[in-house]
C-alpha cells in the first residue's frame, strides 16, 4: 500500500531484543573499537613522546575534545527521551548506543589524562564524570536484573488497584468497628487514618515500614482487653483478619516501590552528576585555555 | 348460515383494527375476529407501562385510529374508544382455524362457534403465534420462558434473557429497572451489534449497562442450559453462569403453516421468508389480503397505514398513494428512465440479486434507507481508500473494478444485478480499489446498517452476499489467473460455516478432505506430539487450510481449531481436485505453499525430540495469546517484562504525541511467561467498535490502523462495544508549556499525560468546555517513525507485532 498517494511507508520495530543486544552489540563492537584504537594511539605515541602524551599533547586534545563531545552527547540523551518526534528514531538505539559509548569514556578521558591527577578542577570533572559512569553501570545493573522482580511481585495488580484494595479494606475497617468501645475504635481509626503507603524515597527504597501504622494497629489489638460482648469479640477477630489483609497488601505494594525505587534511584545520582559534570568540564575547558 | 360479510378481518392487532375502523367508517359490512378476550394482543403483552415509540417519524398516519408516542396503557385505551366510535364489529374469543372456499365466499372456522362467511379475508394475525424457540441442550426445561408479563414478579434471581430485538432488550430493561428487586440481569446478543433494534431501547440498554445494573454479553450464544446454570459461548471460549431464569426473546417467524393452508404461497421455503403480495396486499390466492407483521412490517405505524389502504384496495380504489410514496419520489426524483416509484422498486428488487427475495413491501422500507444513483459511463462510484461501508447493487449496466492500482487499465467487470463494496459490511475497510461505471449505470447505495438488517431479515439476500464474498475471495486467495467461470463448480458444493471459538473444523488423524476458508477470524494448527498438543501455526483470515490432505489423499496430520469466532467456507474436495488437474498452475502453487508448511511443522517436530520445554513453552505463550484475542488483532502492543523498566516512557510517548491522553496503559493487562498483553487497541481484523458507529467515524487506515476520525459524536457505544477497554471517553486537556521550559524552570506538568488535578485547574483558568469524545489509539497514523510506544521505549520491551509473525515458528528458534 506504499503507493498511496500522501501515505509514508513506515517502520515498525518488531524485532524483539534488549537494548544491550541491539543490532547484534552494534555500539558495544564501536565502543571496544574506539578504545583499542586509542590505546593503540596511545602508546604508539608515548614510545615516541619524550613524556607521556597529557591533556595538553595533540593527543591530548584529540581525546579531550572527543571526550567532551561525547559527554555532551551523552547528557542529550535526557531530551531526546522526552521529545517526542514523529520521524525514525528509536530510544532503544540511543540507550545502546548511550551505554557502550558511556563506557568507552572510561578509556578515552583517562587517556587524556594522561593519568595526571591532582586537586583540581580537572580532576574533579574526571572525578564526576567516573561517578556518573559507575552510577549508569548500577543502572544497567538494575535495568538487567529487576525488572523480572518488579513484574513477578505484582503479577497482574496494577498500582491502582493495590490502592483502592487499601482503600476498600479501610471502608471494612470503618464497618465492622461499629460495636467497638472507644480505645478498641481508637485503634482501628489509627490503622485507617496513619498508615502510609509508600512514604519517602528513603523509605521506599530501604522498604523499612518498622513503624507502620497497620502493624502497630495490629499489635496493639492483640493487647486490648477482653471485650464484654460476644458481639465485639467476634468483630475484633474480624478486624484482626481485615488488618491481616491489609498488611499483606501493603507489603506487596511497597515491595513494588522498593523495586521501583532501585530500578529509578540511580538516576538520582546520574543525573545531578551529569549536570555537575557539565559545570565542571566547562570550568575545567575555560580554565585550560585561560592559563595557556 | 348467517350474512355474508363484504369483509372479514382477522386479527386485531394495529393493522386489522385499523382496517376494521376504515371499513366500519367506511360503512362495509365487516367483522373484526380476534382471538383473545381483548384488542391488539401483541401490545396488550407488552410489559406494564412500555414506552410505546412512534417510527419512522417521516411517515405520516393514515388510519381512523390515533397513535402516538407514548405508554402502552394510553394506546390501548385510545384504540378502544377509537374502535368503539368507528362502530366496528369485532367479536372477541375468535380464534380461527382454517380459511377454506375462495375469493367472494370464504368460509372461516373457528375453534369453537359457528363458522363466519366473508367475501374478503384480511389477515393480520401478526407474528406473535410461533416465537422461535431456543435450540441448544436443556432448552425444554420449566425455567425457559417466552414471555415476560410483569417483569416486577422476579426478585433476587440470576436472569439471562437471549435476544437482541426490541423485544429481549425492553424485557432485559424492565428486569434491571428496580435495583430493589435485586436481579442479576444478562442479556445476549447473537452479534456485535443491536442491528435489529431501535435505537432509543440500545442507548437505554448501554446506559443501564454502564450504571452496573445489567451485563450485555455480545456475539455469545447459550450452548447447554442446566438447572441453576447456563453456559455460553463467547468469542473468548465458553463460560458457565448462575441462572435460575431464561427469558429468550428471538423473534417470531410468521404462523406459516396456518397462513399456507389457507392457500397462500411465501417467496421462499427459507424460514424467513414472507407471504408473496401483490403491491395491493393480495396474497397468491385471491381474495385474501395480508398486512402487517405478517406481511413484513413490524412498525405499528406501518402497519395501522396498511389496515387503511388494504380496505381501500378491497373497496376497488387503484390509484391510492401510498403514505410513504412521497417520501419516496422525493428520493428518486432526478434519475433517468421516468419510472414511477413502484415501477423504481420492482425494478430495483428485480435486478438487484439481494433484494429478490425483498416482498414489495419491504422494498419500499428499505428503499427509505438507501439511495438510488445513476452514473455516466466512467464515472468513478469509489476511489480507492475512499473511506466507506456501504454496499451497492447493481440495477442496470456494469462497473469495472480498477484491480491493479498501477495501471487503472486493467479492470474486471461487475455485472448487472451483483453487488459490489461487500468488504465493507464486513470491516469498515477502506476501499479496496476505485470502482467506476463501465456504461451507463444505476446502483443502488445501501448503507452499512441497513444491508446487516437486510441480511438479518432475508435470508436469501444473506446466502447470495455470502456466496459473492466467497466467490470473490477465492478468487482473491488462489489468484492463478482464475475467472469465475473456473470455480463455479466449486462454490456450487461450497458451505459457510460459523465457528465457536475452540471448536476444530479439522481432526488430526480423520479421513476427510474438503478445503476450508477462512472468510474472517482465524484459525490455530495443532498437532499432537508425544501426548501433547503442540502449536503448530496460525491461519489468519484470509488464507486456507486442508490444502494437504485434500491434494494427497491422506488422513488429517494436525487439528486446526478456532481461535476466535470465525467464519470459514468448506469447499468440497472433488470438485476442487478436479479444479487442479484443469489449472497446473493452480496446482504447482498449492504445492509449494504445502511443502512450506510441511517444512515448518517438520522443523517443529525434529525440535520437540531435541528441545522439548523450548516447544512446549513456544506452544502454551501461542495458547495463551490467542486466548488474549489476538487471534483477532492484526498489530497489537506485546511488553517483554524482562526487559521492561516500568518507566511509562511508552504511555508518556503516547500522550505527547496525541493530544496529551495516553491511549494505552502500560499497567493493566494480562501477562503469561514474561508477555504483558496491556490494555491498548489490537486494530481487530473485524473491529467490534466499528459495529455500531451511528456517524461511522470509525475506520480503517492505509496502514491497517483503526482510527476515529474528527466526526465523533461522542456517543460511546464504540468504548461498549470494545470487548479489550481500550477506548475512553475524555477531552484534550488543555495545551502545556513547552516542554524546556518544564526541564528548566519546572513549568506545567511535565512529560505525558496531566494529572487529573493539573487539567482540572488548568481547563478552568483556559474557560473552554470541550465535549467528551471517544479516543483511541490510531498506531501514530501518519507518523513516518511509526508507534509512538515502540519508539519511546528505552529498552527495547514494547514491540508490535502481527499475529502470524509472532506466533511463527521463528520462536522456537530463540531458545
Ligand atoms: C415487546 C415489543 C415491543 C414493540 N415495540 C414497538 C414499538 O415501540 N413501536 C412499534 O412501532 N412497534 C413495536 N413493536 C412491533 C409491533 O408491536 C408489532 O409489529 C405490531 O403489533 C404488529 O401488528 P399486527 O397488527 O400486524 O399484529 P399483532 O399486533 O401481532 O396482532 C395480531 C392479533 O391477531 C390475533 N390473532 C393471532 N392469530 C389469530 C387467529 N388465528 N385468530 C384470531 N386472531 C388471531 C392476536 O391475538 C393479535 O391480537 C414491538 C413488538 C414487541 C413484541
Ligand atoms: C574540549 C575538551 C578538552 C580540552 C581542550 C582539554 C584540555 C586539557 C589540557 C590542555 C590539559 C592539560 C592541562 C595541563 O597539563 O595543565 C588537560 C588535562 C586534563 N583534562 Fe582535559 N580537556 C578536555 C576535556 C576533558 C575531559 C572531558 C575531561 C574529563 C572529564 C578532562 C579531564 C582532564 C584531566 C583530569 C586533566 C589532567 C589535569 C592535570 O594535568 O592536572 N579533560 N585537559
Ligand atoms: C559521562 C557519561 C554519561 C552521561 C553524561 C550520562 C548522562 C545521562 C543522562 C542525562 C541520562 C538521562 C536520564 C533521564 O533523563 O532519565 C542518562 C540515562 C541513562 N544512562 Fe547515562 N550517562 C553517562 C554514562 C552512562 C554509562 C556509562 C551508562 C551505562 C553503563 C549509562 C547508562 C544510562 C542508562 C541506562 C540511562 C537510562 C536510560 C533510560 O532509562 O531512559 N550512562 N544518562
Amino acid at each position: 500500500m506504499s503507493d498511496v498517494a500522501g501515505h509514508t511507508e513506515r517502520v515498525r520495530q518488531r524485532t524483539h531484543e534488549g537494548f544491550l543486544a541491539y543490532k547484534g552489540f552494534r555500539w558495544a563492537q564501536v565502543a571496544t573499537a574506539l578504545c583499542v584504537v586509542a590505546v593503540g594511539v596511545y602508546f604508539v605515541a608515548a614510545s615516541r613522546l619524550a613524556e607521556p602524551p597529557s591533556g595538553g599533547s595533540w593527543l591530548g586534545y584529540l581525546l579531550g575534545t572527543m571526550s567532551a563531545g561525547l559527554i555532551v552527547w551523552l547528557a542529550c540523551l535526557g531530551i531526546r527521551k522526552r521529545v517526542i518526534t514523529a520521524g525514525h528514531y528509536s530510544l532503544k538505539a540511543w540507550v545502546s548506543a548511550h551505554v557502550y559509548l558511556g563506557l568507552s569514556l572510561v578509556v578515552l578521558g583517562t587517556l587524556h589524562t594522561g593519568f595526571q591527577f591532582g586537586w583540581n578542577v580537572h580532576t574533579l570533572a574526571y572525578a564526576l564524570m567516573m561517578l556518573v559512569i559507575a552510577s549508569g553501570a548500577l543502572g544497567i545493573w538494575a535495568y538487567a536484573t529487576l525488572p523480572e522482580r518488579l513484574h513477578g511481585n505484582r503479577g497482574e495488580t496494577t498500582r491502582k488497584q493495590m490502592i483502592e484494595a487499601v482503600e476498600s479494606l479501610d471502608r471494612q475497617l470503618a464497618d465492622l468497628a461499629q460495636p467497638l468501645d472507644r480505645a478498641g475504635a481508637e485503634v482501628v481509626r489509627r490503622s485507617i487514618e496513619d498508615t502510609e503507603m509508600g512514604g519517602g524515597f528513603w523509605t521506599r527504597l530501604t522498604n523499612d515500614h518498622r513503624g507502620c501504622a497497620n502493624k502497630r494497629a495490629m499489635v496493639q489489638l492483640r493487647a486490648l482487653p477482653n471485650p464484654p460482648s460476644a458481639r465485639q469479640a467476634e468483630a475484633l477477630t474480624r478486624i484482626e483478619q481485615v488488618m491481616k489483609q491489609k498488611d499483606a497488601v501493603l507489603t506487596k505494594a511497597r515491595r513494588q516501590m522498593q523495586i521501583t525505587a532501585m530500578l529509578e534511584g540511580w538516576l538520582f545520582v546520574h543525573i545531578p552528576a551529569t549536570f555537575a559534570l557539565l559545570a565542571a568540564l566547562t570550568a575545567h575547558i575555560v580554565s585550560v585555555f585561560a592559563y595557556w | 348460515m348467517s350474512e355474508v360479510f363484504k369483509i372479514a378481518i382477522i386479527g386485531s392487532g394495529p393493522a386489522g383494527m385499523s382496517a376494521a375502523a376504515h371499513a366500519a367508517r367506511k360503512g362495509l359490512s365487516h367483522v373484526l375476529l380476534e382471538k383473545t378476550d381483548h384488542l391488539s394482543d401483541t401490545i396488550y403483552r407488552y410489559q406494564k407501562g412500555k414506552h410505546v415509540m412512534a417510527t419512522p417519524s417521516v411517515l405520516v398516519l393514515r388510519s381512523d385510529c390515533e397513535f402516538d408516542a407514548g405508554k402502552r396503557e394510553k394506546i390501548l385505551e385510545q384504540w378502544d374508544a377509537d374502535v368503539k366510535a368507528a362502530g366496528v364489529n369485532v367479536r372477541f374469543n375468535a380464534d380461527v382455524k382454517a380459511i377454506t372456499g375462495d375469493q367472494g365466499d370464504f368460509t372461516i372456522e373457528l375453534t369453537k362457534g359457528a363458522p363466519i362467511r366473508a367475501e374478503n379475508v384480511i389477515l393480520a394475525i401478526g407474528t406473535q403465534g410461533n416465537p422461535n424457540l431456543m435450540r441448544c441442550e436443556g432448552a425444554n426445561l420449566p425455567h425457559v420462558q417466552y414471555q415476560l408479563d410483569d417483569p416486577g414478579e422476579y426478585t433476587d434471581e440470576h436472569i439471562f434473557v437471549v435476544g437482541s430485538g426490541d423485544a429481549g432488550i425492553e424485557n432485559a430493561l424492565g428486569l434491571a429497572a428496580d435495583a430493589a428487586q435485586g436481579n442479576t440481569v444478562t442479556i445476549l446478543n447473537r452479534s456485535a451489534d443491536f442491528a435489529r433494534a431501535k435505537k432509543a431501547n440500545v442507548d437505554a440498554l448501554m446506559a443501564t449497562r454502564d450504571a452496573g445494573r445489567m451485563t450485555v454479553m455480545t456475539e455469545t450464544t447459550p450452548s447447554l442450559v442446566e438447572p441453576g446454570w447456563i453456559t455460553v459461548d463467547t468469542p473468548q471460549g465458553s463460560s458457565r453462569h448462575r441462572c435460575d431464569r431464561i427469558i429468550a426473546r428471538m423473534g417470531a417467524s410468521p404462523p406459516r403453516k396456518f397462513v399456507e393452508s389457507c392457500g397462500i404461497a411465501f417467496a421462499s421455503d427459507s424460514p424467513g421468508a414472507f407471504p408473496t403480495l401483490s403491491p395491493t396486499f393480495e396474497t397468491t390466492k385471491p381474495g385474501i389480503y395480508v398486512i402487517g407483521a405478517l406481511a413484513g412490517y413490524p412498525l405499528i405505524k406501518h402497519c395501522m397505514n396498511q389496515g387503511y389502504d388494504v380496505v381501500e384496495f378491497i373497496m376497488g380504489v387503484t390509484d391510492l398513494e401510498p403514505a410513504d410514496e412521497p417520501l419516496l419520489k422525493e428520493k428518486l426524483a432526478g434519475l433517468p428512465g421516468n419510472r414511477k416509484v413502484s415501477e423504481w422498486l420492482a425494478f430495483l428488487r428485480e435486478n438487484v440479486e439481494i433484494l429478490n427475495g425483498l416482498s414489495p413491501l419491504q422494498m419500499r422500507e428499505f428503499l427509505l434507507d438507501s439511495d438510488v444513483r445513476a452514473y455516466k459511463a466512467d464515472e468513478a462510484i469509489f476511489i480507492r481508500n475512499a473511506p466507506g461501508s456501504s454496499v451497492f447493487g447493481i440495477a442496470s449496466g456494469s462497473v469495472k473494478v480498477e484491480v491493479d492500482p498501477s495501471n487503472p487499465n486493467i479492470t474486471v467487470p461487475i455485472g448487472k444485478g451483483s453487488i459490489f463494496g461487500e468488504v465493507g459490511l464486513i470491516s469498515g475497510r477502506k476501499r479496496g480499489a476505485t470502482i467506476r461505471a463501465a456504461e451507463p449505470t444505476i446502483c443502488i447505495e445501501i448503507p452499512r446498517m441497513a444491508a446487516l438488517k437486510l441480511m438479518a431479515q432475508v435470508p436469501e439476500a444473506r446466502d447470495t452476499v455470502n456466496r459473492i464474498t466467497s466467490e470473490r475471495q477465492v478468487l482473491q486467495i488462489f489468484k492463478s489467473g482464475l475467472t469465475p467461470a473456473d470455480i463455479q463448480e466449486v462454490l456450487a458444493g461450497a458451505e459457510v460455516m460459523e465457528v465457536r471459538p475452540g471448536q476444530a473444523i479439522i481432526n488430526e488423524g480423520d479421513v476427510s478432505d474438503d478445503l476450508y476458508i477462512i472468510r474472517s477470524g482465524s484459525m490455530i494448527v495443532e498437532k499432537n506430539l508425544g501426548g501433547k498438543p503442540v502449536f503448530m501455526s496460525y491461519v489468519p483470515a484470509g488464507s486456507y487450510s486442508g490444502e494437504m490432505a485434500m491434494i494427497e489423499r491422506s488422513p488429517r496430520v494436525a487439528t486446526v481449531k478456532a481461535a476466535i469466532r470465525s467464519t470459514v467456507v468448506k469447499l468440497p474436495a472433488e470438485p476442487f481436485r478436479r479444479l487442479l488437474s484443469r489449472k497446473p498452475e493452480l496446482r504447482k502453487r498449492m504445492e509449494e505453499e504445502m511443502h512450506a508448511r510441511k517444512e515448518i511443522n517438520a522443523f517443529i517436530e525434529s525440535q520437540k525430540e531435541e528441545f522439548g520445554g523450548a516447544v512446549d513453552m513456544y506452544s502454551s505463550v501461542a495458547n495463551f495469546l490467542i486466548k488474549q484475542g489476538i487471534g483477532e488483532a492484526t498489530d497489537v502492543l506485546l511488553i517483554d517484562e524482562s526487559l521492561c523498566v516500568g518507566c511509562d516512557n511508552c504511555e508518556k510517548a503516547c500522550a505527547d504525541s496525541h493530544d496529551g491522553i495516553s491511549r494505552l496503559n502500560r499497567e493493566a493487562g494480562t501477562t503469561f511467561a514474561n508477555i504483558h498483553v496491556p490494555t491498548s487497541c489490537r486494530h481487530c481484523e473485524h473491529p467490534h467498535c466499528m459495529s455500531d458507529c451511528p456517524p461511522n467515524a470509525i475506520r480503517r487506515g492505509p496502514d491497517g490502523e483503526v482510527f476515529i476520525s474528527d466526526t465523533c459524536i461522542g456517543c460511546g457505544n464504540c468504548q461498549r462495544a470494545c470487548p479489550y477497554g481500550v477506548i475512553q471517553m475524555d477531552k484534550p486537556p488543555p495545551k502545556k508549556p513547552p516542554l524546556w521550559e518544564w526541564m528548566l524552570f519546572g513549568k506545567g506538568p511535565g512529560p505525558g499525560q496531566p494529572s487529573y488535578e493539573w487539567r482540572k485547574k488548568a481547563t478552568k483558568a483556559e474557560g473552554a468546555e470541550s465535549p467528551k469524545l471517544a479516543i483511541k489509539c490510531d498506531m501514530c497514523s501518519g507518523k513516518p517513525g511509526g508507534p509512538a510506544c515502540v519508539r519511546a521505549c528505552p529498552t527495547g520491551a514494547a514491540i508490535r507485532v502481527t499475529p502470524d509473525a509472532f506466533l511463527s515458528v521463528a520462536r522456537v528458534d530463540r531458545r
